[in-house]
């Protein structure tokens, strides 16, 4: 099957009136404006398949939201190319805005005064949904989303979980084929950012649903993405499945040994002590030049051992290991 | 179309519905609005009642002018002023939200709010309207009752297409430009009055630039039988009417533009 969206080489540039400091620049703004080129987006590219769900993550003004905002139709980049569901969002707004979903979880999509039911009747007629489609649909998401008891509630009356569970159902009311998800998770609870959670993972691998989440909670990304994008500075720095970002980012893993004694001396030559406290010591390794079995294998061999366990680092220190890599070679404006 | 008007209906009825919530609040607002339009009215009166006549206009005449003027700035007030606060929108990204519904961002705007409140100004003038037509000896027939509905509507477009262009500049400028407020109630004040008291260009203004004299000062010489305005034909007066719908049209295509910006640019 073709693909979902289709991103080649997009550019985006903003224009930013620079403020002079004082009140003498204040006056001197009125009269002549100096301006300052921002490259928000630098040459992206990337594809996504039907059913793919892409995780899409960098720093702030890395240039996530204006590429979900191109590809949204609010934006219209200065060049490339950009298909989503076959269409060019910006120069067939409707058509395509008609096929897709999409959430900011910044900002509701719904009637701050009107109880959800008819922020979703309202969304049944912008939608043009028919009526039997529109039972059958809402049902199944109210069911899934366990909203029963919130469709008589004003959205401003709901808590932050809540309103995100409703965000989510009116963003699906219309059955769309592609969804972007933006910062889904943001401020919510535990408990309410596992529902999300779910009912995304569900969304995706049971009923196919293509998705695009940005997100700075790296927990969305290892929890939902098999692949990621990682954007910084307007381009993408890595594009692949997570295990990619991780072998990418040279990632060392660490393996955690509970002794049998305390006091016994720890002598393993393929991996470096990172720490050792009484019975439990930290030892770091890299498992490209030893496999993670055999330096079990040997290390229970050589000592008598209660409990060990590998981990991988967090996600958190690759991105930031990523991030900063871009820094220092900065791209070079033309 | 029909579609947009449900659609249109569907986001009225849901604002009536939240004004309904806070009923005193509404049906003071209400109040308010007819007062102080009556109190413009009353101004009118005494004026007329020291000086008689206004340039060979009685209060009859006259009120008749004002009672057209009040009826679409009223209508038009109510249905689309949800472009009043369209500057917040685009400031706080609100806009964004309509522009990833697939449905005409103008529509989504002016469904935002339907305001009751201007029941009271729509009331004043309505009675003012009503008992000019009764006190005139002018004969309602078909034709000029059609005349008069039309005026009345194609005064509530131009109106409505002024309300339409000072949100468009929120895309150019984030700062309100009250211009357009001095243009918008000054063009109420200035139309309660028979043009032909102001200078040539300030009525050349209300008939070219915005083409108020087209939608009020030009059909109602029509139904009083009066003649051509300024050396213009008779039958103008009959089809001027049909600007205010213009006007509307253009001041839409230029927030077509504005919106071309806004996707430009993203501020």
């Amino acid at each position: 099957m073709a693909a979902i969206v289709r991103v080649e080489n997009l550019l985006k540039t903003f224009r930013i009136a620079e403020r002079r400091p004082g009140l003498w620049g204040a006056v001197a703004g009125l009269v002549h404006r100096r301006h300052r080129e921002v490259r928000a987006v630098d040459g992206i590219s990337f594809e996504l398949g039907p059913g793919e769900l892409v995780g899409y993550i960098g720093p702030n003004g890395a240039g996530k939201s204006t590429t979900v905002k191109i590809l949204s139709g609010i934006l219209v980049p200065d060049s490339g190319l950009c298909e989503v569901l076959g269409r060019v969002p910006w120069k067939q707004r409707v058509e395509t805005v008609a096929r897709i979903g999409v959430v900011f979880g910044q900002r509701t999509q719904l009637w701050w005064d009107l109880p959800v039911r008819e922020s979703f009747e309202l969304l049944r007629d912008i939608y043009r949904i028919e009526p039997g489609a529109y039972r059958a649909k809402s049902d199944e998401l109210i069911a899934m989303l366990g909203l029963e008891r919130l469709l008589d509630v004003p959205v401003r009356q709901l808590s932050l979980g809540q309103r995100m569970r409703c965000d989510l159902a009116a963003a699906l009311l219309h059955s769309p084929e592609l969804l972007f998800l933006d910062e889904p998770t943001i401020g919510l609870d535990a408990v309410s950012k596992l529902a999300v959670r779910d009912f995304i993972r569900r969304l995706n691998r049971e009923r196919g649903a293509s998705v695009i989440l940005t997100t700075h909670d790296l927990d969305d990304i290892e929890a939902l993405c098999t692949r990621v994008l990682v954007i910084a500075d307007g381009r993408i720095l890595c594009d692949g499945p997570l295990s990619d970002l991780r072998a990418r980012a040279g990632s060392r893993r660490s393996l955690t040994v509970d002794l049998v004694d305390p006091a016994a001396s720890v002598d393993c030559p393929e991996a470096e002590i990172v720490s050792r406290d009484g019975q439990r010591v930290q030892l770091s390794f890299d498992p490209t030049r030893v496999k993670t079995a055999d330096l079990i294998g040997r290390f229970v061999a050589r000592h008598p051992v209660r409990d060990l366990f590998v981990e991988n680092p967090p996600i958190e220190e690759l991105v930031a290991e990523l991030y900063q890599d871009a820094r220092r070679d900065p791209p070079d404006l033309p | 179309m029909r579609d947009a008007l449900t659609l249109y209906l569907r986001y009225a009825a849901i604002s009536i519905r939240s004004q309904l919530e806070y009923r005193a609040s509404c049906a003071m607002f209400a109040a308010a609005s007819f007062v102080i339009s009556a109190i413009d009215f009353c101004a009118l009166w005494a004026l007329f009642r020291r000086f008689g006549s206004l340039q060979g206009w009685k209060l009859q005449e006259v009120a008749l002018l004002y009672g057209m003027v009040n009826v679409s700035f009223a209508l038009a007030e109510g249905f689309a002023r949800g472009f009043d606060s369209f500057e917040t929108m685009v400031r706080n990204g609100g806009f964004d939200r309509l522009l990833v519904r697939p449905r005409s961002t103008a529509l989504q705007v002016a469904g935002q709010e339907l305001q009751l409140m201007r029941v009271g100004r729509l009331a004043q003038g309505a009675l003012v309207l009503f008992w000019a037509a009764g006190e005139l000896d002018v004969h309602w027939s078909v034709a000029r009752l059609a005349l008069a509905a039309a005026a009345v509507v194609s005064g509530a477009c131009l109106f409505a297409g002024l309300f339409v262009l000072q949100a468009t500049l929120a895309f150019w400028t984030t700062s309100t430009l009250e211009i357009v407020n001095t243009v918008t109630y000054g063009g109420v004040e200035t139309a309660q009055y028979p043009l032909d008291v102001y200078r040539p260009w300030f009525r050349a203004f209300f008939t070219f630039v915005v083409p108020l004299a087209c939608v009020n000062y030009m059909p109602a010489h029509a139904l009083l039988g009066r003649g051509g305005v300024f050396g213009a034909p008779a039958w103008l007066n009959w089809v001027a009417p049909a600007m205010g719908p213009a006007f509307l049209a253009a001041a839409l295509g230029v927030w077509q533009m504005g919106v071309r910006r806004y996707c430009s640019t993203g501020s």
